[in-house]
């Protein structure tokens, strides 16, 4: 580990810290209504919006109706999607001629869009028109990240409602979202990303002569609009195959930085919007240093192990030590040299703690120790930031467990912000935070038994079970990265794709793990608010737990981890960790 | 009572031995199944116990492995032994509630009720509102309001206490219960209660734990432990593909062992004696809960309404000087006093014509009721007096004779304003005295605050609750003695309208509001109160209003009834933090062992003998003998672990008012950090026994 690779980590935090309260304050003003700076240029299209939709800006829904208004608005997004790819072939804007992907891989795509995962069975540059890119992909990250932070503005107001079961409305937080939050950030990183070299363009693939002197197909298309919104949005869907690796897609070191921020910035951000919303900037912090003392250790530990390299390496006389000559050592396979070690595992750590899943570096070819970090985060529930909107609501579920475990322990009916936490709320939340590790398992389960399941398994040992893991550990949780030998869609290098042909068992199976995933804790925490909201306020006093001190924060921490560990660790055990002790190659 | 509750001390050896009988008939899967985690635990030890007998008939393990039959056995013995101790656990606190409960049916008289109209019943065919006449040397037969008459009654078979009470038509010591018996006199009694559900019967059910229901957050919390035997499950099984992937045998015993030892059992074996215990600790201070969830809402209550009198304050004020207006000698107000408070029982009626004899020489005069009316003093009118011989005698509140006088036609000098106020600055309490529209003067009451009560009050603050007292007095009086006491406010001049606008406007804030009260004026506060506490000499109304009888009668018993409830609440938090953080140990001890081999360099060899040979084996932090050892004492482990925690179940972990930060820290550090340390220290010492001297 290198001195240059702390500070380009100590930097990126520095500037998440500061961004956050000044991001944080501006979303929660434009979420309670009141005048931004972009007031003046939007308001007229926000109107506009309210009159086609038929909807007005005053009228609230409780739990329920939003909820409807959620599953009904995705259940759309799905629809459109699922057509668009579905009719890729007879669309405008193809100049490769793909054909349309087929139904299953099409059913995977379409759920992991519109769930905010991203995961990718297909390649872009290989399956997928400019129209189904621009018009079917990058719509989608945009919608299904305004739904989850508009999700997350209900919850958070069911916790300081005073009795009212009003959580807001449902069309409004989502078109805010979009207008004053998604749009404008995204369109200025847009325009950095050009300006650093991202390819923007409708021309089709270039057809070059190689100094080798063979022909190259070089895949381009409007990259920049799409990659800003899926590093905003926690969505983390490439434009390309490999995602943030292509220099394409990521050409500089500022590019990978400014994409590095885009990642937590909104949900680091969030924590301030809450602490604001719920009239306690200390609350936002509590939760806010939670999420990155988690982090920081991820960061910590998946640098450290990448930088050890493994003992299988290490039999085998691989690993170099920093030799002073520009060579930093450790596991560089599959790694770009123009990010190094360091920078990343930090984007490996940061981009599966926040459930963007995009990646600079092939995680596949990580170490047992570096690789089981991005596990651990996802499997975590995506609450260490996690995805926008999604991470918080998360998080605030483990918040209740936690409150409810030491709020027995010092002698009152559990509270948090004042509302009592009882059965109902519990029941709720445990929905929330156990179906999807138990999803996890029993799907893992499934497909490393079955025959249907084993084809898509490319490696063996420890290795192809923490492919298998991961691959239902990222879409259970919405996060969308991969250990990238988990097969669902076999491509031959035909032009437009062919003979191609989807692996129908893993791409249903990781389908429902997705939207099982999304929509089971969102449903919870939107019913948990829905059941705080109709609670009296008690008012703190001394005898009350507070949950804005450093003992909180080590609580959570300790309930969070503890709750992963306990569920994944004997998996854990069986992947990353057993890989992490032998000298035994697989 | 008392002898019952007094000198057992925790576990005697006869209650150990009935609990032992109970835990047996407990294993019935009917009661099991009401308890999740153990149920999962039992049915373990069902099928480890077939796999044993599928081994001990020459059978193969099943599931796989090679494991030897008595290891199969060993572990299904012990799971058996920790659902005992479970059952155990609960037994014991049932069992201390039992020996209270067969002295209290002791006292169950099956009497003939004798009806007023001559006809005779048996005592449990009474119905509310029949009307029975109970003489002297008789039990009376049920629950119910003296209509007539006065008598001592002995009520030491509910309340342990020996010494007769009085029991007399009206005012707030009308009540009686069925089961107490008629000393001396005769008196008529009004029935209250349905058949079968007297306050004796309602007792019995309370103490034997039949009566129980789940509180509110025992549901929470068992929904929780639910949960997570849900996801270990989970864990448990998916562990068995897992592992044949690995090229890995897990055995049906072995993975079983693994789920016992993972979902929460001390915490789930512990669960309903915790409650049993918490409703046994409220009855050994003699108070009786009617409903769990009020003593759950004792340990969150935020405010406590105190009354002044008795509470806060001896109960009896002395009259200390005459005060009277200019114009009017000290003999006439004397005189006026002492004959408006000639009847007036009450301690301060009393030292009113004491004094007047004192420092007058004027003598106690019988009063023939011919020539006398006498008026009560009731709680609207705050006032009490005599008309005789064509005088109107009142004396009172200040402010209530005022209105009085002028109602007559009078009106009080603006002197009266500065003897009152006079008085009040002092503390004590001001009565003014008024004959017809004549204002006379006033009357010193002397009130005297108990000891010990500010640094009761402390206490309470530190525990984060505030206390209210509420007091008759006008605000300068209840001003000067809630600074006396250091109570942190006060409501002075209260109505039973005012006690209950308080109790709303506190609850509409988000407060929780605890209050004693004794009086049928007191009933609608003490019902609307979220902990209301009755007192057992206290009338019908208001023991039915309130959700504890205090049987002492002692209204600072609020404080530990609190401590109670929020005892119960530390224990099950603590317990259920420490079961969950032993888990990681038990992790520890189990996974290397079934994975001991895995992953090995060369071929994938099985689980033997040598401990040794995988990287998986690394894991092993405690380096225990064997697999077989390892898993063995893990379990031995977690099933020890239910016995030697049930005296802290049933007494309790200790509440200290120390503010809810210290409180988390300090719990945390014990049974959070405790919880991890002590499992890796236990087993290994049990694996020392296991594999060091038993050789397994």
């Amino acid at each position: 580990m290198t001195a240059n690779g702390w500070i380009q980590i100590g930097f990126y935090l520095a500037v998440l810290v500061a961004l956050t309260p000044l991001l944080g304050r501006y979303m929660a003003r434009v979420y309670t209504g009141e005048r931004v700076v972009l007031t003046p240029l939007l308001a007229p299209a926000e109107r506009f919006f309210y009159r086609a939709i038929g909807t007005r800006a005053e009228s609230g829904q409780d739990w329920r109706s939003y909820a409807r208004s959620v599953l009904v608005f995705s259940a759309l997004s799905w629809l459109l999607l699922y057509l668009i790819l579905r009719t890729q072939g007879i669309q405008p804007l193809n100049p490769q001629g793909f054909g349309s992907a087929p139904w299953d891989v099409a059913f995977n795509a379409t759920s992991s869009f519109v769930s905010n995962t991203n995961w990718q069975f297909y390649g872009g540059e290989t399956t997928m028109s400019y129209f189904s890119q621009m018009v079917g992909l990058a719509v989608q990250n945009f919608l299904s990240a305004a739904v989850g932070m508009a999700v997350l503005i209900a919850v958070i107001r069911g916790i300081v409602s005073r009795g009212s079961h009003d959580l807001g409305n449902f069309w409004v937080d989502l078109t805010r979202s979009l207008l004053y939050v998604l749009l404008p950030i995204s369109i200025l990183g847009a325009l950095f990303l050009v300006s650093q070299g991202v390819v923007q363009t409708l021309d089709g693939y270039l057809d070059v002569s190689t100094l080798a002197g063979g022909r190259q197909g070089i895949a381009l298309g409007p990259a920049a609009s799409q990659i800003a919104i899926k590093q905003l949005g926690t969505n983390g869907g490439g434009f390309f195959n490999v995602n943030s690796s292509m220099p394409f897609e990521n050409p500089t070191a500022l590019s990978n930085f400014v994409e590095v921020v885009f990642i937590l910035l909104i949900p680091a951000a969030l924590t301030a919007t809450f602490g604001k919303m719920v009239g306690s900037a200390r609350q936002g912090w509590a939760i806010f240093v939670t999420m990155l003392v988690l982090l920081l250790v991820g960061i910590g530990v998946s640098y450290a192990g990448e930088q050890a390299g493994s003992p299988a390496q290490d039999a085998a006389g691989i690993t170099a030590s920093a030799d002073g000559a520009g060579s930093t050592g450790g596991n560089l396979e599959g790694k770009e040299q123009r990010f190094g070690i360091a920078s990343s595992t930090e984007w490996a750590a940061i981009t599966t703690a926040a459930s963007n899943g995009s990646v600079n570096s092939s995680l596949d070819s990580y170490t047992g120790v570096g690789g089981v970090v991005p596990l651990i985060n996802m499997l975590t529930g995506e609450v260490i930031f996690g995805g926008v909107g999604s991470g918080l609501y998360g998080m605030l579920l483990f918040v209740l467990l936690a409150v409810f475990i030491a709020g027995l322990m010092v002698g009152r009916t559990p509270e948090y912000l004042g509302k009592k936490i009882e059965a109902k709320e519990i029941k709720l939340v445990m929905i929330g935070t156990l179906v999807v590790p138990l999803l996890v398992l029993v799907l893992t389960a499934v497909a490393i038994s079955t025959k249907w399941g084993a084809v898509s398994i490319f490696n063996a040992g420890p290795q192809g079970f923490s492919e298998t893991l991961y691959a239902y550990g990222s879409q259970g949780n919405n996060n969308g990265s991969a250990f990238a030998g988990y097969t669902g869609f076999v491509q031959p290098n035909a032009p437009g794709n062919a003979g191609s042909f989807g692996i129908t068992f893993a791409d249903l199976l990781g389908g429902f793990a997705m939207l099982i995933g999304r929509f089971v804790p969102l449903l919870a925490a939107l019913a948990v608010a829905g059941s705080l909201a109709g609670k009296r306020i008690a008012p703190a006093g001394p005898g009350t737990l507070r949950t804005d001190n450093g003992t909180f924060v080590l609580l959570l921490i300790f309930v969070i981890v503890v709750v992963a560990a306990l569920t994944f660790f004997p998996a854990l055990l069986l992947g990353p960790i057993g890989q992490g002790l032998t000298e035994r190659l697989f | 009572m008392n002898e019952a509750a007094a000198p057992t001390t925790a576990l005697g050896r006869s209650m150990v031995f009935a609990a032992a009988g109970a835990s047996l008939r407990k294993l019935d899967p009917r009661v099991q199944v009401r308890n999740p985690v153990m149920f999962v635990v039992e049915v373990g030890a069902v099928v480890t116990t077939v796999a044993w007998l599928v081994q001990l008939f020459g059978g193969a393990p099943l599931g796989g492995g090679d494991e030897p039959a008595w290891f199969s056995f060993t572990v299904a013995f012990w799971l058996w032994l920790t659902v005992v101790f479970g059952n155990v656990a609960e037994a014991l606190a049932e069992g201390r509630g039992k020996a209270q409960a067969d002295s209290l049916r002791s006292a169950r008289t099956e009497a003939v009720a004798h009806l007023l109209d001559g006809t005779e019943l048996p005592a449990s065919e009474l119905k509310p509102g029949d009307v029975v006449v109970v003489e002297a040397g008789e039990g009376i037969p049920g629950d119910g309001t003296v209509i007539e008459g006065i008598a001592s009654v002995d009520e030491s078979a509910i309340t342990g206490e020996s010494a007769p009470v009085i029991r007399e038509s009206g005012g707030d010591r009308s009540a009686v219960t069925g089961g107490t018996r008629v000393l001396s006199d005769r008196i008529v009694v009004e029935i209250t209660q349905e058949p079968g559900a007297s306050f004796l019967d309602r007792m019995i059910a309370l103490v034997e734990g039949a009566a129980r229901r789940k509180t509110p957050n025992e549901i929470a919390l068992n929904i929780l432990l639910a949960g997570l035997t849900l996801i270990f499950l989970a864990v448990v099984v998916t562990l068995r593909p897992f592992a044949e992937f690995a090229d890995t045998d897990a055995s049906i015993v072995t993975l079983v062992a693994l789920l016992v030892a993972l979902i929460p059992t001390t915490i789930g074996a512990l669960l309903s004696a915790i409650g049993i215990a918490g409703m046994d600790r409220l009855v050994r201070r003699n108070v009786l809960a009617l409903s769990g969830r009020a003593v759950e809402a004792s340990g969150d209550i935020d405010v406590l309404l105190l009354d002044k009198t008795g509470t806060i304050t001896l109960g009896n004020r002395q009259a200390a000087a005459f005060l009277p207006l200019r114009g009017v000698p000290e003999q006439e107000l004397a005189d006026a006093a002492q004959l408006a408070s000639l009847t007036d029982e009450t301690p301060e009626g009393r030292s009113i014509v004491v004094l007047a004899k004192e420092q007058h020489g004027i003598r106690e005069r019988e009063l023939a009721a011919p020539h006398a009316t006498f008026v009560p003093f009731t709680a609207e009118t705050r006032m009490s007096g005599v008309d005789i011989g064509g005088r109107r005698l009142r004396k009172g509140a200040g402010d209530a004779v005022r209105a009085w006088v002028e109602a007559e036609g009078g009106r009080a000098p603006a002197e009266l304003d500065a003897r009152l106020e006079e008085v009040s600055r002092e503390g004590g309490t001001p009565l003014a005295v008024a004959r017809d529209s004549q204002m006379l003067g006033v009357v010193h009451l002397k009130d005297v605050v108990k000891e010990g009560m500010r640094e009761r009050f402390d206490q309470l603050r530190s525990m984060g609750i505030r206390t209210v007292m509420v007091t008759g007095d006008n605000r300068l009086t209840a001003a000067k003695i809630a600074a006396e006491a250091g109570v942190d406010d006060f409501l002075a001049e209260a109505t039973p309208e005012a006690k209950l606008g308080l109790i709303r406007d506190q609850q509409a804030e988000g407060r929780l509001v605890a209050m004693t009260g004794d009086g049928t004026n007191d009933a609608p506060a003490l019902a609307q109160a979220d902990v209301g506490v009755a007192m057992n000499t206290g009338t019908q109304a208001a023991r039915e209003a309130g959700n504890m009888v205090d049987l002492d009668s002692n209204p600072t018993k609020l404080i530990e009834i609190v401590e109670v409830g929020k005892q119960l609440l530390i224990t099950r938090g603590a317990l259920t933090t420490f079961s969950i953080a032993n888990d990681v140990a038990k992790y520890f001890a189990i996974l290397p062992a079934i994975f001991a081999a895995t992953y090995a360099l060369g071929a994938g060899g099985d689980m033997g003998d040598s401990f040794t040979s995988g990287p998986l084996d690394k894991l092993n932090l405690m380096n225990l003998g064997t697999p077989e050892s390892a898993i063995i004492s893990a379990i031995i482990f977690n099933a020890l672990v239910i016995p030697m925690l049930v005296p802290l179940a049933l007494r309790g972990v200790r509440y200290r008012p120390i503010g809810a930060a210290a409180m988390l820290r300090r719990n945390l550090l014990i049974y959070g950090l405790g919880g991890l340390v002590a499992p890796f220290l236990g087993i290994k010492l049990i694996d020392l026994v296991v594999h060091g001297v038993f050789g397994a």
